[in-house]
C-alpha cells in the first residue's frame, strides 16, 4: 500500500513538474493524416500497424484500460476477423473477480491497464494532448491544419534529442516536443523495431505515424461513424432549410406585397 | 392575454365547448401561439426558438446519457467512456450534449445583447428581464455542474477552484464551502449533489422560461423600433402586427435549420474543438493542471473575478476600509457576481426616455464597445494570469461596470435621441419598400 502510495506521488509529481512547464510547450508540427478532415477516415491497414507496434513496444508499459478488444474487428478500426482478435486476446492475462484469479482475456474483456505505475494509459492520449490551442488560444492551428493529440505523438516520439540526466534517481530524457524538455519514457522507437507482414516502410517516422494513427482510433473510435451522421446532418439540414426559406418567402410575400413601392 | 386587442379562442364542437368549460387548454394553446407578433422583428429575434431548442436538446440527450452513466469518483469517468464506446449512438448522444451546452451560450448571449441594443429591459418590460437574468444564472450552474460529471480533470479542478470562490466570503466561507461540497474538499459527495442539481435544475428553468414567455406575451414583444404596437382597436392593431403562427414560427424555424446545419458540422467534424483536452485525463486530486480554464461561455466573467488582484487601487481601498474583511479574493468574486447584477439592474439604470437603440446616436457606439469589451474578456479569461493580460483584463472590467452604472445613466441626460417612427406599419413598410426579405435598415441591424 505505502509503496503504491509512494509511486502515485512520484507519478504526480512527475505529472505536474510536466504540466508546469507547459507554458514552453514544445514544437509540435502538422502531420497529414487519413482521418483528417470533415472526410477523412482511417486507414485500416495502418490502423493494423500501429496495433502490431503498440503490442510490440508500447503495451510492455502502457495500457489501454478503456479499450475492448472486441472493438479491433470494428468495421470503422482494425478491422481484425473475429478468429484473430479472440486469438490476440489470449496474449493478456486480465483478473477476473469472479474466480478471484487472472485469466486469459476474452475478446469481451477490455485491453489491460498500464504494467507501469508511471506510464499513463494510452486509451485517450490522442484527444487528451490535443492542447496546444494556438496561436493566442484561439485554436487556429487545431481548426486550419488539423493539428491535435496525433501529431503531438508523432512529435514526441521523434523529438528525443539524445540526451539524458540523472534526477531524484531517476533517468529524465530530453525531448523537444515534451513540455518541460525532459521525459521519463526512454525512446520507446528508433526505426526499424518491429517488422511488417506487408513490407510497409519501418523507418522512425513511418512507425510513428503508424502508432500514432492507431492511438487517435483508441480515443475516438467511432471517429468515422460521427462524421458520416454530421455530414447526413448537414446535407439533410440544408435541404431543411431550403425548404423553410421558400415557404418563409411564399407566406410573407403577400404581407410585403401591400407595402411594396410600385 | 396581451393588452393587444385580437381575436381569442371560440369553441365550435360541442365537445370543445364542452372541454373549454372544465380545462381551458385549447383556448391557452390558441392565445400563446397566435400572439400578435410586430411585423417588423428583424433576425435577432430568432433566438428564443433557438433557446427553447437547446432546453428540449439537452434535456432530451441527457436524459439518455443518465441511463447509462455512472455518479461515482471511482466510476464516472470510465462510464462516460463506456457511453463513447459501448452504448450505441453513445458518442453522438454526448457530443451532441456537450456541444449543446455551447449553443445554448451562444443563444443566449445574441438573445441578451439583442434585449441590450433594443432596449427590451425597459418598462414594461423588467419582470422578463428580471426571470430571463435568473434563467441565465441557472443556466450557468447547471453548465458548471455538469462539467463536473465526466470526472476529468478539468471537471475536478474547475469544481475546486469554482467552490473556493465561496471560501472567500468573509465570516461564512469556509462553512458555506464544506456545506455546499458535503466535505472538505470535492470528493464523491460533491459529484453526487452536482448530478442531482444538474438533473433538477433544466426543469426549474424549464418553469422559468414558461414565466418568461407569459411575462412578454402579456406586454407584447419588443420591437426593433421600441415603439409599441397600437392598441387602439383591433384594426389598428392588425396594422402593425401578425399572428405568431403561422408567420414568425416558420421565419424562425428556417433561422434554427440554418443554425444547426453549423451545429451538426462541430458535433460532426471538430466535437472537441471548444472543450479542453485535459478533461480526457481522469480526476487526479494529486495533479493540478497548468492552466485551469472554465469553458469558454464562463470566460469573460472569469476575466473579471481575476482581474481585482490586490495591488489595484479600487481593492486596496475596499480592504483599509473594511480592515481587511473584503480582500482581493472576495473582492473579485464580488465584481464577477456584480458584473451579472449590474446588468439585471439595467432597466433601473438606463435613463433614456427613447427605447430602441436605433434611434439613440450614441449609445450605439458605446454598445458596440461593450460587445468588442465582451469578446475581449472572453479572451483575456483564457489568458494566463500575468502581464500584460492582468492589465487588460482590468481596463475591460472597468469598462463592463462604466457601461452600466455611469453611461446608461448619463446618456439619457446628454443623448439627443433621432426621430423615431410614429408606428410599427411604418417602420415595416420602409424595410419592405427598401429591400427584399429580411434585411432591415442598413443604419441598425446587428450583426448576428
Amino acid at each position: 500500500m505505502l509503496k503504491k502510495l509512494a509511486a502515485s506521488m512520484v507519478a504526480a509529481f512527475a505529472l505536474t513538474t510536466g504540466a508546469f512547464a507547459a507554458g514552453g510547450a514544445g514544437h509540435v508540427e502538422g502531420v497529414d493524416f487519413s482521418f483528417d478532415g470533415p472526410f477523412g477516415s482511417f486507414d485500416q491497414n495502418q490502423l493494423q500497424r500501429g496495433l502490431q507496434i503498440y503490442t510490440e513496444i508500447c503495451a510492455s508499459c502502457h495500457g489501454l484500460q478503456y479499450v475492448p478488444l472486441r472493438t479491433l474487428s470494428d468495421e470503422g478500426g482494425p478491422g481484425l476477423p473475429e478468429d484473430q482478435v479472440r486469438a490476440y486476446a489470449e496474449f493478456y492475462e486480465v483478473f477476473d473477480p469472479e474466480i478471484d484469479d487472472f485469466r486469459a482475456a476474452l475478446p469481451s474483456d477490455n485491453f489491460p491497464g498500464s504494467a507501469l505505475e508511471n506510464a499513463p494509459d494510452l486509451s485517450l492520449m490522442a484527444k487528451a494532448r490535443a492542447g496546444f490551442h494556438g496561436p493566442y488560444g484561439l485554436g487556429i492551428n487545431q481548426l486550419m491544419k488539423g493539428m491535435g493529440g496525433p501529431e503531438y505523438i508523432v512529435a514526441l516520439l521523434n523529438g528525443y534529442t539524445g540526451e539524458e540526466k540523472e534526477e531524484a534517481g531517476a533517468v529524465l530524457y530530453e525531448n523537444k516536443a515534451f513540455p518541460g524538455g525532459w521525459i521519463a519514457m526512454a525512446p520507446p522507437l528508433y526505426g526499424d523495431d518491429v517488422e511488417f507482414a506487408d513490407g510497409h516502410a519501418t523507418d522512425l517516422h513511418h512507425l510513428t505515424e503508424d502508432v500514432a494513427a492507431f492511438l487517435m482510433w483508441t480515443a475516438e473510435p467511432k471517429l468515422m461513424a460521427r462524421k458520416q451522421a454530421g455530414f447526413v446532418g448537414v446535407i439533410f439540414l440544408t435541404i431543411l432549410s431550403v425548404l423553410l426559406y421558400l415557404t418563409n418567402k411564399r407566406l410573407w410575400a403577400p404581407v410585403k406585397a401591400r407595402y411594396k413601392k410600385k | 392575454m396581451a393588452g393587444i386587442p385580437h381575436d381569442h379562442y371560440e369553441p365550435k364542437a360541442a365537445w370543445e365547448k364542452g372541454l373549454a368549460k372544465r380545462l381551458p387548454i385549447v383556448g391557452l394553446l390558441y392565445d400563446t401561439l397566435m400572439i400578435p407578433t410586430p411585423k417588423n422583428l428583424n433576425w435577432m429575434w430568432i433566438w428564443g426558438i433557438v433557446l427553447t431548442f437547446c432546453l428540449a436538446l439537452q434535456i432530451i440527450t441527457g436524459i439518455v446519457l443518465v441511463m447509462h452513466y455512472t455518479p461515482h469518483v471511482d466510476l464516472a469517468f470510465a462510464s462516460v467512456e463506456h457511453i463513447m464506446r459501448n452504448v450505441n449512438g453513445g458518442a453522438m448522444l454526448r457530443y451532441l450534449h456537450m456541444n449543446g451546452a455551447s449553443l445554448f451560450f451562444v443563444a443566449v448571449y445574441a438573445h441578451i445583447f439583442r434585449g441590450l441594443y433594443y432596449g427590451s429591459y425597459k418598462a414594461p418590460r423588467e419582470i422578463t428581464w428580471i426571470i430571463g437574468m435568473l434563467i441565465y444564472l441557472l443556466m450557468m450552474g447547471t453548465a458548471f455542474m455538469g462539467y463536473v460529471l465526466p470526472w476529468g480533470q478539468m471537471s475536478f479542478w474547475g469544481a475546486t477552484v469554482i467552490t473556493g470562490l465561496f471560501g472567500a466570503i468573509p465570516f461564512i466561507g469556509e462553512a458555506l464551502q464544506t456545506w455546499l461540497l458535503g466535505g472538505p474538499a470535492v470528493d464523491n459527495a460533491t459529484l453526487n449533489r452536482f448530478f442531482s442539481l444538474h438533473y433538477l435544475l433544466p426543469f426549474v428553468i424549464a418553469g422559468l422560461v414558461i414565466v418568461h414567455i407569459w411575462a412578454f406575451h402579456t406586454t407584447g414583444n419588443n420591437n426593433p423600433t421600441g415603439v409599441e404596437v397600437r392598441r387602439t382597436s383591433k384594426e389598428d392593431a392588425e396594422k402593425d402586427t401578425l399572428p405568431f403562427w403561422p408567420y414568425f414560427v416558420i421565419k424562425d424555424l428556417f433561422a434554427l435549420a440554418v443554425i444547426l446545419v453549423v451545429f451538426f458540422a462541430i458535433v460532426g467534424f471538430m466535437p472537441n474543438y471548444l472543450g479542453h483536452p485535459d478533461n480526457y485525463i481522469e480526476a487526479n486530486p494529486l495533479a493540478t493542471p497548468a492552466h485551469i480554464v472554465p469553458e469558454w461561455y464562463f470566460l469573460p466573467f472569469y476575466a473579471i473575478l481575476r482581474a481585482f488582484t490586490a495591488d489595484v487601487w479600487v481593492v486596496i481601498i475596499a480592504e483599509t476600509l473594511t480592515g481587511g474583511i473584503i480582500d482581493a479574493k472576495f473582492f473579485g468574486v464580488m465584481a464577477m457576481f456584480g458584473a451579472i447584477a449590474v446588468m439585471a439592474l439595467a432597466p433601473w439604470l438606463d435613463t433614456s426616455s427613447v427605447r430602441s437603440g436605433r434611434y439613440r446616436p450614441m449609445l450605439k457606439w458605446w454598445f458596440w464597445l461593450l460587445v468588442i469589451d465582451f469578446f475581449a474578456l472572453m479572451w483575456l479569461g483564457a489568458m494566463p494570469a500575468e502581464e500584460p493580460y492582468a492589465t487588460f483584463s482590468l481596463i475591460a472590467s472597468a469598462y463592463w461596470f462604466a457601461y452600466f452604472l455611469v453611461i446608461l445613466p448619463l446618456l439619457g441626460v446628454i443623448e439627443k435621441p433621432d426621430a423615431q417612427p410614429a408606428t410599427i406599419e411604418e417602420d415595416f413598410a420602409a424595410k419592405v419598400s427598401k429591400g427584399d426579405g429580411g434585411s432591415a435598415a442598413p443604419s441598425a441591424q446587428p450583426a448576428e
